[in-house]
């Protein structure tokens, strides 16, 4: 019988124990790096858009407020994508030549609606609802980022679940006031922790609440 | 007398008998028995296997589960290939059956109403000031006196509500104009709420107000204040 290890069998075995070791963390270090990368997540990459409709100049150029257009965001689990009409309020009289409203006038003319993408979709698994997020003092800006200032719009954060539950855990952090839900450029002040914990016992929000927000069916129904 | 030693073989890891057995077993992934041949060709086939299941991961028919969300796209639907959809003719959806004309016409028969529909309070006006800093301040000005940012920047103007003939206009015409539009303006049925329209017209009784009222119109708490400041 021919032997099964011949004479260089032992520094292989060496150098393979060594780089199985490290292998190990380099393999799950690049599965978490892509994992966590825009090119999955696309956190941070402008979407494409028939129209290209910039929330800079709306919300930081002219100061409409976001509900103007995100009418249900208040009252519904669904913020709202608002209809061609929304656009044309102002838009029948402003930049009515403008090539790149084009199919905006042809939306309006065909009674078709625009198709716009989605930026931030939840998978469909993940039960999610604006109007009490709003209501009990998120704001947009946690989630969605600083829209005000992105020219084409792009997600800002991954959406993951343990991006979820960094406020689930711990809503002190982020929890605003009412007044402030709306405001771009809302940040946490020095003190948020104290404000935090006393807008949780405003806004009724008990311990066994706060438990529940940990729960797997609190989003996944 | 098949021991290697014996046979004068170096073998990897030889003097560490526990090291040598664990590579010897585990190292080839899966199958820790068996002869040599047969251990290699099942530990291929082991690892294929592992990764089709890891396949498995691709699909994601739980991120994209075969129902609708609202406004998303269906072609199910050839009339506007959406899967919201519009209502039936003639139906009236729940808790939309809007009977009492006044409050959701802002008008009696052809007549527009000169009251409010309900008791104004503060925090009426509150949510009148939100809604109206919203929806109409963009083109009307926060102030009402139709030099919004959305003016300022090339839609025709809308008149001032500090003129006489809007000062005289009964409050029905103001949740008139929001729920029909008038003139170039369009309607905000779609945007507003009937008793936030109501708000609304309130909140710009207020505006006019503030422009003609008397001091002497005013609570002697707050005329104190005013006349402290002069």
């Amino acid at each position: 019988m021919a032997q099964i290890f011949g004479k260089s069998s032992s520094s292989i075995a060496r150098v393979s124990l060594v780089s199985g070791f490290f292998g190990f963390f380099v393999f799950w270090g690049v599965v978490y790096m892509i994992y966590w990368s825009s090119w999955t997540t696309a956190k941070g990459v402008p979407r494409e858009q028939e129209v290209p409709f910039s929330h800079q100049h709306h919300v930081s150029g002219l100061g409409i407020d976001c509900r103007y257009c995100h009418t249900s965001v208040e009252k519904s689990s669904f913020a709202g994508i608002p209809p061609t009409e929304t656009c044309m309020t102002c838009h029948s009289h402003v930049w009515t030549d403008a090539p790149m409203l084009a199919p905006e006038r042809q939306s309006l003319a065909t009674q078709q609606p625009l198709n716009w993408k989605r930026v931030n979709d939840l998978p469909d698994f993940v039960f999610f609802n604006h109007s009490i997020h709003v209501q009990k003092g998120i704001g947009c800006s946690t989630c969605h980022g600083p829209v005000n200032l992105m020219p084409l719009t792009w997600k800002a954060h991954s959406l993951y679940m343990r991006w979820c539950l960094d406020c689930h855990e711990a809503p002190e952090k982020q929890i605003r006031p009412r007044d402030q839900i709306y405001n771009m450029e809302w940040q946490p002040p020095p003190d948020q922790r104290e404000r935090g914990l006393q807008l949780l016992k405003d806004y009724h929000i008990s311990q066994q609440r706060l438990n529940q927000l940990r729960d797997c069916s609190m989003c996944h129904r | 007398m098949n021991r290697a030693e014996d046979r004068n073989i170096r073998i990897p890891f030889g003097n560490c008998p526990k090291v040598y057995r664990a590579i010897n077993r585990w190292a080839i992934f899966g199958c820790p028995f068996g002869t040599p041949v047969n251990r290699s060709r099942s530990s291929i086939l082991f690892a294929v296997l592992a990764l089709a299941t890891m396949l498995v991961g691709c699909r994601r028919d739980m991120f994209q589960q075969p129902y609708s969300k609202p406004l998303e796209p269906n072609d199910f639907f050839q009339d506007n290939h959406m899967a919201s959809r519009p209502l039936v003719a003639n139906t009236v959806a729940r808790g939309h059956l809007n009977a009492d004309q006044a409050f959701y016409t802002g008008k009696v028969g052809t007549n527009l109403v000169e009251t409010f529909p309900f008791p104004i309070t503060r925090e009426v006006l509150e949510q009148g000031r939100e809604r109206f800093d919203i929806y109409c301040s963009p083109c009307h000005g926060r102030t009402g006196e139709g030099n919004g940012m959305i003016v300022q920047r090339g839609y025709p103007p809308p008149p001032s509500y500090h003129i006489d003939r809007l000062r005289q206009a009964p409050v029905g015409h103001f949740y008139d104009v929001i729920t029909q539009g008038y003139g170039i303006m369009y309607s905000y049925a779609q945007r507003v709420e009937p008793a936030d329209r109501w708000a609304i017209a309130a909140y710009i009784r207020v505006l006019q107000k503030s422009r003609e009222a008397k001091l002497a119109e005013l609570p002697p708490a707050e005329r104190a204040k005013l006349e402290e400041q002069k």
